[in-house]
Protein backbone atom coordinates (compact mmCIF):
# COMPACT_ATOMS: atom_id res chain seq x y z
CA UNK A 1 0.00 0.00 0.00
CA UNK A 2 1.40 3.38 -0.99
CA UNK A 3 1.78 6.44 1.19
CA UNK A 4 -1.43 7.93 -0.28
CA UNK A 5 -3.46 4.80 0.37
CA UNK A 6 -2.20 4.48 3.90
CA UNK A 7 -3.23 8.04 4.47
CA UNK A 8 -6.69 7.29 3.20
CA UNK A 9 -7.15 4.30 5.49
CA UNK A 10 -6.01 6.37 8.50
CA UNK A 11 -8.55 5.59 11.19
CA UNK A 12 -9.06 9.23 12.09
CA UNK A 13 -10.48 10.01 8.66
CA UNK A 14 -14.04 8.75 8.47
CA UNK A 15 -14.66 10.00 4.94
CA UNK A 16 -12.22 11.06 2.24
CA UNK A 17 -13.12 12.39 -1.18
CA UNK A 18 -10.54 12.41 -3.93
CA UNK A 19 -11.30 14.20 -7.18
CA UNK A 20 -14.95 13.21 -7.03
CA UNK A 21 -16.96 13.90 -10.17
CA UNK A 22 -20.66 13.19 -10.47
CA UNK A 23 -22.77 13.60 -13.60
CA UNK A 24 -26.44 13.32 -14.45
CA UNK A 25 -26.27 11.98 -17.97
CA UNK A 26 -24.23 14.46 -19.99
CA UNK A 27 -24.16 17.19 -17.36
CA UNK A 28 -21.37 17.15 -14.79
CA UNK A 29 -22.63 18.43 -11.45
CA UNK A 30 -19.57 18.01 -9.24
CA UNK A 31 -16.23 18.91 -10.76
CA UNK A 32 -13.53 17.26 -8.71
CA UNK A 33 -14.34 17.47 -4.99
CA UNK A 34 -11.59 16.88 -2.44
CA UNK A 35 -11.92 16.90 1.33
CA UNK A 36 -11.73 14.75 4.43
CA UNK A 37 -14.10 14.37 7.33
CA UNK A 38 -12.50 13.51 10.65
CA UNK A 39 -13.96 11.14 13.20
CA UNK A 40 -16.20 12.91 15.67
CA UNK A 41 -16.44 16.22 13.85
CA UNK A 42 -19.53 17.99 12.61
CA UNK A 43 -19.10 19.19 9.05
CA UNK A 44 -21.64 21.50 7.48
CA UNK A 45 -21.88 21.61 3.70
CA UNK A 46 -23.16 25.01 2.65
CA UNK A 47 -24.29 26.05 -0.74
CA UNK A 48 -27.02 27.71 -2.73
CA UNK A 49 -29.62 25.98 -4.87
CA UNK A 50 -28.01 24.20 -7.75
CA UNK A 51 -24.60 24.28 -6.13
CA UNK A 52 -24.40 20.48 -6.05
CA UNK A 53 -24.59 20.04 -2.29
CA UNK A 54 -27.57 17.68 -2.45
CA UNK A 55 -25.85 15.65 -5.15
CA UNK A 56 -22.78 15.48 -2.93
CA UNK A 57 -24.82 14.20 -0.01
CA UNK A 58 -26.64 11.63 -2.13
CA UNK A 59 -23.33 10.38 -3.51
CA UNK A 60 -21.87 10.03 0.00
CA UNK A 61 -24.68 7.70 1.03
CA UNK A 62 -24.52 5.74 -2.20
CA UNK A 63 -27.72 6.97 -3.85
CA UNK A 64 -25.75 8.36 -6.80
CA UNK A 65 -22.76 6.80 -8.48
CA UNK A 66 -19.70 8.93 -9.11
CA UNK A 67 -18.55 9.18 -12.70
CA UNK A 68 -14.95 9.26 -11.51
CA UNK A 69 -12.94 9.77 -8.36
CA UNK A 70 -12.86 8.01 -5.01
CA UNK A 71 -15.01 8.09 -1.91
CA UNK A 72 -13.35 6.40 1.04
CA UNK A 73 -15.69 5.66 3.96
CA UNK A 74 -13.98 3.97 6.90
CA UNK A 75 -11.18 2.72 4.71
CA UNK A 76 -13.28 1.44 1.80
CA UNK A 77 -13.74 3.11 -1.57
CA UNK A 78 -17.50 2.93 -1.99
CA UNK A 79 -17.25 3.76 -5.67
CA UNK A 80 -15.60 0.40 -6.24
CA UNK A 81 -17.27 -2.06 -3.88
CA UNK A 82 -20.01 -4.64 -4.29
CA UNK A 83 -23.65 -4.17 -3.33
CA UNK A 84 -23.25 -6.44 -0.33
CA UNK A 85 -20.27 -4.51 1.02
CA UNK A 86 -22.16 -1.26 0.44
CA UNK A 87 -25.06 -2.64 2.46
CA UNK A 88 -22.69 -3.39 5.33
CA UNK A 89 -21.48 0.20 5.27
CA UNK A 90 -25.05 1.47 5.13
CA UNK A 91 -25.84 -0.35 8.34
CA UNK A 92 -23.32 1.89 10.06
CA UNK A 93 -24.67 5.18 8.77
CA UNK A 94 -27.94 6.97 9.32
CA UNK A 95 -29.62 9.58 7.15
CA UNK A 96 -32.33 12.05 7.96
CA UNK A 97 -34.05 13.21 4.77
CA UNK A 98 -35.42 16.64 4.06
CA UNK A 99 -39.07 15.78 4.53
CA UNK A 100 -38.42 13.03 7.01
CA UNK A 101 -39.24 10.31 4.49
CA UNK A 102 -41.13 8.36 7.16
CA UNK A 103 -43.12 5.43 5.83
CA UNK A 104 -46.71 6.63 5.85
CA UNK A 105 -48.22 3.17 6.20
CA UNK A 106 -46.45 2.44 9.49
CA UNK A 107 -46.56 4.00 12.92
CA UNK A 108 -43.65 6.08 14.23
CA UNK A 109 -42.56 3.13 16.36
CA UNK A 110 -42.64 0.74 13.43
CA UNK A 111 -40.64 3.24 11.36
CA UNK A 112 -37.90 3.44 13.98
CA UNK A 113 -37.93 -0.32 14.52
CA UNK A 114 -37.70 -1.16 10.82
CA UNK A 115 -33.89 -1.31 10.49
CA UNK A 116 -33.74 -3.39 13.66
CA UNK A 117 -36.38 -5.81 12.37
CA UNK A 118 -34.71 -6.17 8.98
CA UNK A 119 -31.06 -6.43 10.05
CA UNK A 120 -31.02 -8.02 13.48
CA UNK A 121 -32.48 -11.11 15.08
CA UNK A 122 -33.47 -9.31 18.25
CA UNK A 123 -36.60 -10.32 20.09
CA UNK A 124 -39.65 -8.13 19.60
CA UNK A 125 -39.57 -7.12 23.24
CA UNK A 126 -35.96 -5.96 22.91
CA UNK A 127 -36.77 -4.00 19.78
CA UNK A 128 -39.67 -2.44 21.63
CA UNK A 129 -37.31 -1.21 24.34
CA UNK A 130 -34.75 0.06 21.85
CA UNK A 131 -37.25 2.05 19.84
CA UNK A 132 -38.58 3.68 22.98
CA UNK A 133 -35.02 4.62 23.85
CA UNK A 134 -34.42 6.19 20.45
CA UNK A 135 -37.66 8.13 20.59
CA UNK A 136 -36.74 9.41 24.02
CA UNK A 137 -33.36 10.53 22.75
CA UNK A 138 -35.06 12.78 20.22
CA UNK A 139 -37.74 14.00 22.57
CA UNK A 140 -40.62 11.97 21.18
CA UNK A 141 -41.29 9.60 24.06
CA UNK A 142 -44.86 8.32 24.00
CA UNK A 143 -45.34 8.86 20.28
CA UNK A 144 -44.64 5.36 19.08
CA UNK A 145 -48.25 4.63 18.10
CA UNK A 146 -48.80 7.83 16.16
CA UNK A 147 -48.94 7.72 12.37
CA UNK A 148 -46.55 10.06 10.54
CA UNK A 149 -49.49 12.03 9.14
CA UNK A 150 -50.46 12.95 12.70
CA UNK A 151 -47.11 14.59 13.41
CA UNK A 152 -46.07 18.20 12.87
CA UNK A 153 -43.09 19.05 10.66
CA UNK A 154 -40.66 19.29 13.55
CA UNK A 155 -41.85 16.04 15.06
CA UNK A 156 -41.48 14.27 11.73
CA UNK A 157 -37.86 15.42 11.55
CA UNK A 158 -37.24 14.14 15.08
CA UNK A 159 -38.82 10.79 14.22
CA UNK A 160 -36.62 10.60 11.14
CA UNK A 161 -33.56 11.22 13.33
CA UNK A 162 -34.71 8.50 15.73
CA UNK A 163 -34.96 6.09 12.80
CA UNK A 164 -31.52 7.13 11.57
CA UNK A 165 -30.16 6.41 15.06
CA UNK A 166 -31.81 2.98 15.31
CA UNK A 167 -28.70 0.99 14.41
CA UNK A 168 -26.33 3.23 16.43
CA UNK A 169 -24.60 4.62 13.37
CA UNK A 170 -21.08 5.98 13.30
CA UNK A 171 -21.89 8.66 10.75
CA UNK A 172 -25.10 10.66 10.69
CA UNK A 173 -26.20 12.61 7.60
CA UNK A 174 -28.75 15.40 7.61
CA UNK A 175 -30.35 16.81 4.48
CA UNK A 176 -31.63 20.32 5.20
CA UNK A 177 -32.70 19.65 8.80
CA UNK A 178 -34.27 23.10 9.26
CA UNK A 179 -36.10 23.26 5.93
CA UNK A 180 -39.73 24.24 6.23
CA UNK A 181 -39.62 24.70 9.99
CA UNK A 182 -40.32 27.88 11.90
CA UNK A 183 -37.30 29.41 13.70
CA UNK A 184 -38.22 28.04 17.12
CA UNK A 185 -38.73 24.48 15.95
CA UNK A 186 -35.60 24.76 13.79
CA UNK A 187 -33.65 25.84 16.87
CA UNK A 188 -34.98 22.74 18.60
CA UNK A 189 -33.54 20.56 15.84
CA UNK A 190 -30.20 22.38 16.14
CA UNK A 191 -30.24 21.64 19.88
CA UNK A 192 -30.93 18.00 19.13
CA UNK A 193 -27.92 17.82 16.83
CA UNK A 194 -25.74 19.47 19.49
CA UNK A 195 -26.94 16.96 22.08
CA UNK A 196 -26.15 14.06 19.77
CA UNK A 197 -22.70 15.53 19.20
CA UNK A 198 -22.04 15.74 22.92
CA UNK A 199 -23.56 12.39 23.87
CA UNK A 200 -22.19 10.12 21.17
CA UNK A 201 -19.20 11.89 19.60
CA UNK A 202 -20.67 10.84 16.24
CA UNK A 203 -19.38 12.10 12.96
CA UNK A 204 -22.14 14.32 11.62
CA UNK A 205 -22.52 15.76 8.14
CA UNK A 206 -25.19 18.37 7.56
CA UNK A 207 -26.22 19.89 4.26
CA UNK A 208 -28.02 23.17 4.73
CA UNK A 209 -28.33 26.71 3.54
CA UNK A 210 -29.50 28.07 6.90
CA UNK A 211 -26.55 30.10 8.12
CA UNK A 212 -27.66 30.50 11.72
CA UNK A 213 -28.01 26.73 12.20
CA UNK A 214 -24.78 26.11 10.35
CA UNK A 215 -22.66 28.35 12.60
CA UNK A 216 -24.29 26.93 15.70
CA UNK A 217 -23.57 23.28 15.02
CA UNK A 218 -20.50 23.23 12.76
CA UNK A 219 -16.93 22.38 13.69
CA UNK A 220 -15.87 22.89 10.10
CA UNK A 221 -17.69 24.15 7.04
CA UNK A 222 -17.44 23.59 3.31
CA UNK A 223 -18.91 26.10 0.87
CA UNK A 224 -19.84 24.61 -2.49
CA UNK A 225 -20.77 26.69 -5.49
CA UNK A 226 -21.48 25.43 -9.01
CA UNK A 227 -20.02 22.04 -8.25
CA UNK A 228 -16.66 23.11 -6.81
CA UNK A 229 -15.46 23.79 -3.31
CA UNK A 230 -15.08 27.52 -2.82
CA UNK A 231 -13.91 27.45 0.77
CA UNK A 232 -13.32 24.96 3.56
CA UNK A 233 -12.22 25.47 7.13
CA UNK A 234 -13.21 25.84 10.77
CA UNK A 235 -16.45 27.75 11.34
CA UNK A 236 -14.76 30.78 12.87
CA UNK A 237 -12.39 31.03 9.93
CA UNK A 238 -15.29 30.93 7.46
CA UNK A 239 -17.15 33.62 9.33
CA UNK A 240 -14.11 35.92 9.05
CA UNK A 241 -13.25 35.01 5.45
CA UNK A 242 -12.55 37.81 3.00
CA UNK A 243 -13.08 35.72 -0.14
CA UNK A 244 -15.73 37.45 -2.30
CA UNK A 245 -17.86 34.32 -3.02
CA UNK A 246 -17.85 33.41 0.66
CA UNK A 247 -18.75 36.93 1.76
CA UNK A 248 -21.51 37.08 -0.85
CA UNK A 249 -23.05 33.89 0.55
CA UNK A 250 -22.63 34.76 4.20
CA UNK A 251 -23.77 38.37 3.86
CA UNK A 252 -26.78 37.36 1.75
CA UNK A 253 -25.93 39.56 -1.19
CA UNK A 254 -28.12 38.98 -4.23
CA UNK A 255 -26.65 38.38 -7.68
CA UNK A 256 -25.79 41.73 -9.32
CA UNK A 257 -28.66 43.20 -11.33
CA UNK A 258 -28.28 43.20 -15.11
CA UNK A 259 -27.06 46.75 -15.81
CA UNK A 260 -28.78 47.67 -19.07
CA UNK A 261 -32.20 46.92 -20.46
CA UNK A 262 -30.74 46.02 -23.86
CA UNK A 263 -28.54 43.38 -22.29
CA UNK A 264 -31.61 41.96 -20.57
CA UNK A 265 -33.63 41.91 -23.78
CA UNK A 266 -30.78 40.27 -25.60
CA UNK A 267 -30.48 37.68 -22.87
CA UNK A 268 -34.21 36.91 -23.09
CA UNK A 269 -34.28 36.57 -26.87
CA UNK A 270 -31.19 34.42 -26.91
CA UNK A 271 -32.76 32.16 -24.33
CA UNK A 272 -35.94 31.94 -26.41
CA UNK A 273 -33.99 31.24 -29.58
CA UNK A 274 -31.95 28.53 -27.91
CA UNK A 275 -35.03 26.85 -26.51
CA UNK A 276 -36.91 26.90 -29.82
CA UNK A 277 -34.15 25.15 -31.77
CA UNK B 1 -36.62 8.29 -43.36
CA UNK B 2 -37.92 10.14 -40.33
CA UNK B 3 -40.66 7.51 -40.03
CA UNK B 4 -38.18 4.67 -40.14
CA UNK B 5 -36.03 6.13 -37.39
CA UNK B 6 -39.14 6.77 -35.30
CA UNK B 7 -40.25 3.19 -35.71
CA UNK B 8 -36.75 2.05 -34.83
CA UNK B 9 -36.81 4.24 -31.74
CA UNK B 10 -40.18 2.88 -30.65
CA UNK B 11 -39.03 -0.69 -31.09
CA UNK B 12 -35.86 -0.19 -29.05
CA UNK B 13 -37.81 1.65 -26.34
CA UNK B 14 -40.34 -1.17 -26.19
CA UNK B 15 -37.60 -3.78 -25.95
CA UNK B 16 -35.92 -1.73 -23.23
CA UNK B 17 -39.22 -1.58 -21.33
CA UNK B 18 -39.68 -5.32 -21.58
CA UNK B 19 -36.09 -5.72 -20.44
CA UNK B 20 -36.75 -3.57 -17.37
CA UNK B 21 -39.86 -5.61 -16.58
CA UNK B 22 -37.89 -8.82 -16.87
CA UNK B 23 -35.09 -7.40 -14.71
CA UNK B 24 -37.55 -6.40 -12.00
CA UNK B 25 -39.25 -9.77 -12.18
CA UNK B 26 -35.88 -11.46 -11.97
CA UNK B 27 -34.87 -9.55 -8.86
CA UNK B 28 -38.21 -10.29 -7.21
CA UNK B 29 -37.74 -13.96 -8.06
CA UNK B 30 -34.26 -13.82 -6.49
CA UNK B 31 -35.67 -12.50 -3.24
CA UNK B 32 -38.43 -15.11 -3.34
CA UNK B 33 -36.40 -18.23 -4.08
CA UNK B 34 -32.74 -17.50 -3.37
CA UNK B 35 -32.88 -14.77 -0.74
CA UNK B 36 -34.29 -16.92 2.07
CA UNK B 37 -31.21 -19.14 1.89
CA UNK B 38 -28.92 -16.14 2.12
CA UNK B 39 -30.22 -14.64 5.32
CA UNK B 40 -32.96 -12.55 3.76
CA UNK B 41 -36.14 -14.27 4.89
CA UNK B 42 -39.45 -13.78 3.16
CA UNK B 43 -41.72 -11.43 5.05
CA UNK B 44 -44.90 -13.42 4.67
CA UNK B 45 -46.86 -11.04 6.88
CA UNK B 46 -46.57 -8.35 4.24
CA UNK B 47 -47.53 -10.74 1.46
CA UNK B 48 -50.61 -11.81 3.37
CA UNK B 49 -51.85 -8.27 3.93
CA UNK B 50 -51.27 -7.53 0.23
CA UNK B 51 -53.23 -10.67 -0.61
CA UNK B 52 -56.14 -9.38 1.48
CA UNK B 53 -56.17 -6.16 -0.54
CA UNK B 54 -55.66 -7.76 -3.93
CA UNK B 55 -57.95 -10.73 -3.48
CA UNK B 56 -60.50 -10.62 -0.72
CA UNK B 57 -61.42 -6.97 -1.17
CA UNK B 58 -61.91 -7.46 -4.91
CA UNK B 59 -64.56 -10.15 -4.47
CA UNK B 60 -67.67 -7.96 -4.37
CA UNK B 61 -66.94 -6.01 -7.55
CA UNK B 62 -65.52 -9.03 -9.33
CA UNK B 63 -68.59 -11.09 -8.49
CA UNK B 64 -70.96 -8.50 -9.92
CA UNK B 65 -68.94 -7.96 -13.07
CA UNK B 66 -68.42 -11.60 -13.92
CA UNK B 67 -72.01 -12.48 -13.06
CA UNK B 68 -73.17 -9.94 -15.62
CA UNK B 69 -70.57 -11.09 -18.14
CA UNK B 70 -71.86 -14.65 -17.81
CA UNK B 71 -75.38 -13.45 -18.46
CA UNK B 72 -74.27 -11.39 -21.44
CA UNK B 73 -72.37 -14.36 -22.84
CA UNK B 74 -75.43 -16.55 -22.52
CA UNK B 75 -77.61 -14.03 -24.31
CA UNK B 76 -75.14 -13.61 -27.16
CA UNK B 77 -74.56 -17.33 -27.53
CA UNK B 78 -78.27 -18.09 -27.48
CA UNK B 79 -78.85 -15.45 -30.15
CA UNK B 80 -76.95 -17.65 -32.63
CA UNK B 81 -77.65 -21.06 -31.17
CA UNK B 82 -81.43 -20.77 -31.37
CA UNK B 83 -81.19 -20.60 -35.18
CA UNK B 84 -79.90 -24.15 -35.07
CA UNK B 85 -82.38 -25.24 -32.45
CA UNK B 86 -79.37 -25.78 -30.18
CA UNK B 87 -80.18 -23.39 -27.39
CA UNK B 88 -79.48 -26.12 -24.87
CA UNK B 89 -75.80 -25.75 -25.79
CA UNK B 90 -75.77 -22.33 -24.14
CA UNK B 91 -74.48 -23.89 -20.91
CA UNK B 92 -71.49 -25.33 -22.77
CA UNK B 93 -70.80 -22.06 -24.55
CA UNK B 94 -70.77 -20.03 -21.38
CA UNK B 95 -68.79 -22.52 -19.33
CA UNK B 96 -66.04 -22.99 -21.91
CA UNK B 97 -65.76 -19.30 -22.78
CA UNK B 98 -65.57 -18.27 -19.14
CA UNK B 99 -63.00 -20.81 -17.99
CA UNK B 100 -60.74 -20.64 -20.99
CA UNK B 101 -60.84 -16.93 -21.69
CA UNK B 102 -63.17 -14.46 -20.09
CA UNK B 103 -62.76 -15.54 -16.49
CA UNK B 104 -58.99 -14.97 -16.46
CA UNK B 105 -59.14 -11.88 -18.65
CA UNK B 106 -61.93 -10.03 -16.89
CA UNK B 107 -60.41 -10.88 -13.53
CA UNK B 108 -57.10 -9.48 -14.73
CA UNK B 109 -58.75 -6.27 -15.86
CA UNK B 110 -60.55 -5.79 -12.56
CA UNK B 111 -57.29 -6.43 -10.70
CA UNK B 112 -55.47 -3.96 -12.97
CA UNK B 113 -57.99 -1.30 -12.14
CA UNK B 114 -57.85 -1.97 -8.41
CA UNK B 115 -54.37 -3.21 -7.67
CA UNK B 116 -52.22 -2.40 -10.69
CA UNK B 117 -52.99 1.27 -10.28
CA UNK B 118 -52.66 1.06 -6.49
CA UNK B 119 -49.18 -0.47 -6.75
CA UNK B 120 -48.00 2.26 -9.10
CA UNK B 121 -49.54 5.00 -6.96
CA UNK B 122 -48.20 3.65 -3.67
CA UNK B 123 -44.66 3.09 -4.91
CA UNK B 124 -44.70 6.26 -7.00
CA UNK B 125 -45.69 8.36 -4.01
CA UNK B 126 -42.96 6.72 -1.95
CA UNK B 127 -40.48 7.63 -4.68
CA UNK B 128 -41.56 11.27 -4.65
CA UNK B 129 -41.33 11.54 -0.84
CA UNK B 130 -37.83 9.95 -0.82
CA UNK B 131 -39.11 6.90 1.08
CA UNK B 132 -37.52 4.62 -1.56
CA UNK B 133 -34.20 6.44 -1.04
CA UNK B 134 -34.64 6.04 2.72
CA UNK B 135 -35.05 2.27 2.30
CA UNK B 136 -31.85 2.11 0.26
CA UNK B 137 -29.84 4.09 2.78
CA UNK B 138 -31.04 1.65 5.46
CA UNK B 139 -29.65 -1.22 3.35
CA UNK B 140 -33.18 -2.51 2.70
CA UNK B 141 -33.82 -3.42 -0.91
CA UNK B 142 -37.01 -1.74 -2.17
CA UNK B 143 -37.61 -4.78 -4.39
CA UNK B 144 -37.36 -7.15 -1.43
CA UNK B 145 -39.45 -4.96 0.83
CA UNK B 146 -42.13 -3.65 -1.52
CA UNK B 147 -42.24 -5.66 -4.72
CA UNK B 148 -41.74 -9.28 -3.69
CA UNK B 149 -44.72 -9.39 -1.29
CA UNK B 150 -46.91 -8.03 -4.09
CA UNK B 151 -45.74 -10.71 -6.51
CA UNK B 152 -46.44 -13.44 -4.00
CA UNK B 153 -49.88 -12.07 -3.24
CA UNK B 154 -50.86 -11.74 -6.91
CA UNK B 155 -49.56 -15.16 -7.93
CA UNK B 156 -51.66 -16.78 -5.21
CA UNK B 157 -54.73 -14.59 -5.48
CA UNK B 158 -55.28 -14.36 -9.22
CA UNK B 159 -55.99 -18.05 -9.75
CA UNK B 160 -58.31 -17.99 -6.73
CA UNK B 161 -60.15 -14.96 -8.05
CA UNK B 162 -60.36 -16.54 -11.50
CA UNK B 163 -62.00 -19.67 -10.12
CA UNK B 164 -64.49 -17.46 -8.32
CA UNK B 165 -65.04 -15.43 -11.50
CA UNK B 166 -65.66 -18.58 -13.54
CA UNK B 167 -68.26 -19.73 -11.04
CA UNK B 168 -70.03 -16.39 -11.00
CA UNK B 169 -70.03 -16.32 -14.79
CA UNK B 170 -71.64 -19.74 -14.95
CA UNK B 171 -74.24 -18.58 -12.42
CA UNK B 172 -74.94 -15.56 -14.59
CA UNK B 173 -75.46 -17.81 -17.55
CA UNK B 174 -77.71 -19.98 -15.42
CA UNK B 175 -80.06 -17.06 -14.92
CA UNK B 176 -80.61 -17.01 -18.66
CA UNK B 177 -80.70 -20.78 -18.94
CA UNK B 178 -83.36 -21.12 -16.28
CA UNK B 179 -85.29 -18.12 -17.44
CA UNK B 180 -85.30 -18.59 -21.18
CA UNK B 181 -83.94 -21.98 -22.13
CA UNK B 182 -85.94 -24.45 -20.11
CA UNK B 183 -83.16 -25.42 -17.73
CA UNK B 184 -83.46 -25.97 -14.06
CA UNK B 185 -80.68 -24.63 -11.85
CA UNK B 186 -79.35 -28.10 -11.17
CA UNK B 187 -79.45 -29.20 -14.80
CA UNK B 188 -77.76 -26.06 -15.99
CA UNK B 189 -74.91 -26.37 -13.50
CA UNK B 190 -74.54 -30.04 -14.34
CA UNK B 191 -74.48 -29.28 -18.07
CA UNK B 192 -71.81 -26.65 -17.50
CA UNK B 193 -69.59 -28.99 -15.52
CA UNK B 194 -70.05 -31.81 -18.03
CA UNK B 195 -69.00 -29.52 -20.84
CA UNK B 196 -65.66 -28.73 -19.24
CA UNK B 197 -62.47 -30.64 -19.60
CA UNK B 198 -59.78 -30.29 -16.95
CA UNK B 199 -57.58 -28.59 -19.51
CA UNK B 200 -60.14 -25.80 -19.96
CA UNK B 201 -59.79 -24.90 -16.31
CA UNK B 202 -56.02 -25.37 -16.09
CA UNK B 203 -55.21 -23.33 -19.18
CA UNK B 204 -57.30 -20.54 -17.74
CA UNK B 205 -55.50 -20.73 -14.42
CA UNK B 206 -52.06 -20.77 -16.01
CA UNK B 207 -53.03 -17.65 -17.91
CA UNK B 208 -54.23 -16.00 -14.72
CA UNK B 209 -50.87 -16.56 -13.02
CA UNK B 210 -49.07 -15.04 -16.00
CA UNK B 211 -51.45 -12.09 -15.92
CA UNK B 212 -50.71 -11.62 -12.24
CA UNK B 213 -46.98 -11.53 -12.86
CA UNK B 214 -47.42 -9.04 -15.69
CA UNK B 215 -49.68 -6.71 -13.71
CA UNK B 216 -47.34 -6.65 -10.72
CA UNK B 217 -44.25 -6.07 -12.83
CA UNK B 218 -45.78 -3.17 -14.74
CA UNK B 219 -47.35 -1.54 -11.68
CA UNK B 220 -44.16 -1.73 -9.64
CA UNK B 221 -41.88 -0.67 -12.51
CA UNK B 222 -43.97 2.39 -13.23
CA UNK B 223 -44.02 3.24 -9.53
CA UNK B 224 -40.26 2.91 -9.15
CA UNK B 225 -39.56 5.03 -12.23
CA UNK B 226 -41.84 7.89 -11.23
CA UNK B 227 -40.42 11.36 -11.75
CA UNK B 228 -40.54 14.18 -9.25
CA UNK B 229 -43.86 15.68 -8.20
CA UNK B 230 -47.47 14.72 -7.64
CA UNK B 231 -48.32 15.08 -11.32
CA UNK B 232 -45.80 12.37 -12.13
CA UNK B 233 -47.51 9.96 -9.76
CA UNK B 234 -50.71 10.44 -11.74
CA UNK B 235 -48.85 9.77 -14.98
CA UNK B 236 -47.24 6.64 -13.60
CA UNK B 237 -50.57 5.32 -12.42
CA UNK B 238 -52.21 5.94 -15.78
CA UNK B 239 -49.32 4.38 -17.66
CA UNK B 240 -49.39 1.38 -15.34
CA UNK B 241 -53.05 0.70 -16.08
CA UNK B 242 -52.78 1.20 -19.82
CA UNK B 243 -49.57 -0.82 -20.24
CA UNK B 244 -50.93 -3.57 -18.00
CA UNK B 245 -54.08 -3.94 -20.06
CA UNK B 246 -52.08 -4.00 -23.27
CA UNK B 247 -49.48 -6.49 -22.02
CA UNK B 248 -52.12 -8.73 -20.44
CA UNK B 249 -53.83 -9.01 -23.83
CA UNK B 250 -50.47 -9.75 -25.48
CA UNK B 251 -49.71 -12.44 -22.91
CA UNK B 252 -53.23 -13.78 -23.43
CA UNK B 253 -52.62 -14.06 -27.16
CA UNK B 254 -49.27 -15.79 -26.69
CA UNK B 255 -50.63 -18.37 -24.29
CA UNK B 256 -53.84 -18.95 -26.21
CA UNK B 257 -51.80 -19.67 -29.34
CA UNK B 258 -49.49 -21.88 -27.29
CA UNK B 259 -52.38 -23.89 -25.93
CA UNK B 260 -53.96 -24.15 -29.37
CA UNK B 261 -50.93 -25.51 -31.13
CA UNK B 262 -49.55 -27.70 -28.37
CA UNK B 263 -51.40 -31.03 -28.62
CA UNK B 264 -54.66 -29.29 -29.36
CA UNK B 265 -55.10 -28.32 -25.73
Amino acid sequence: MGEEDRELVDSEKMISLRDLRVSYGEREILHGINFDVMRGETLVILGGSGSGKSTLLRTLVGLERPSSGQIWIKGQDIAAISQREMDEIRKKIGMSFQGGALFGSMTVGENVALPLREHTRLEDSTIEIMLRLKLEQVGLEGFEYYMPSQLSGGMKKRAAVARALAMDPEILFFDEPSAGLDPIIAAGIDQLILELKKAFRMTIIVVTHELASAFLIADRMVLIDKGVIVAIGPAAEMRASTQPRVRQFLDRVAEPEVARELDYLQMLTEERGRRAS
Amino acid sequence: MQVVSQIGGSVTNSLAYLGSLASLGGRAAYYTFVGPFQGKPLRLQRAVSQAMDVGVRALPILSLITFFIGLILALQAAYELRKFGAINLVATAVAVSMTRELGPLITAIVVIGRSGSAFAAEIGTMKVTEEIDALETMAISPVHFLVTPKFLAMIVMLPCLTIWANSMGILGGAVFGVGQADFTWVRYIRASIDALFIRDITTGLIKSVMFGITITAVGCLEGLSTGAGAEQVGRSTTRAVVMSIFLVVVVDLVFTMLFFFVSGV
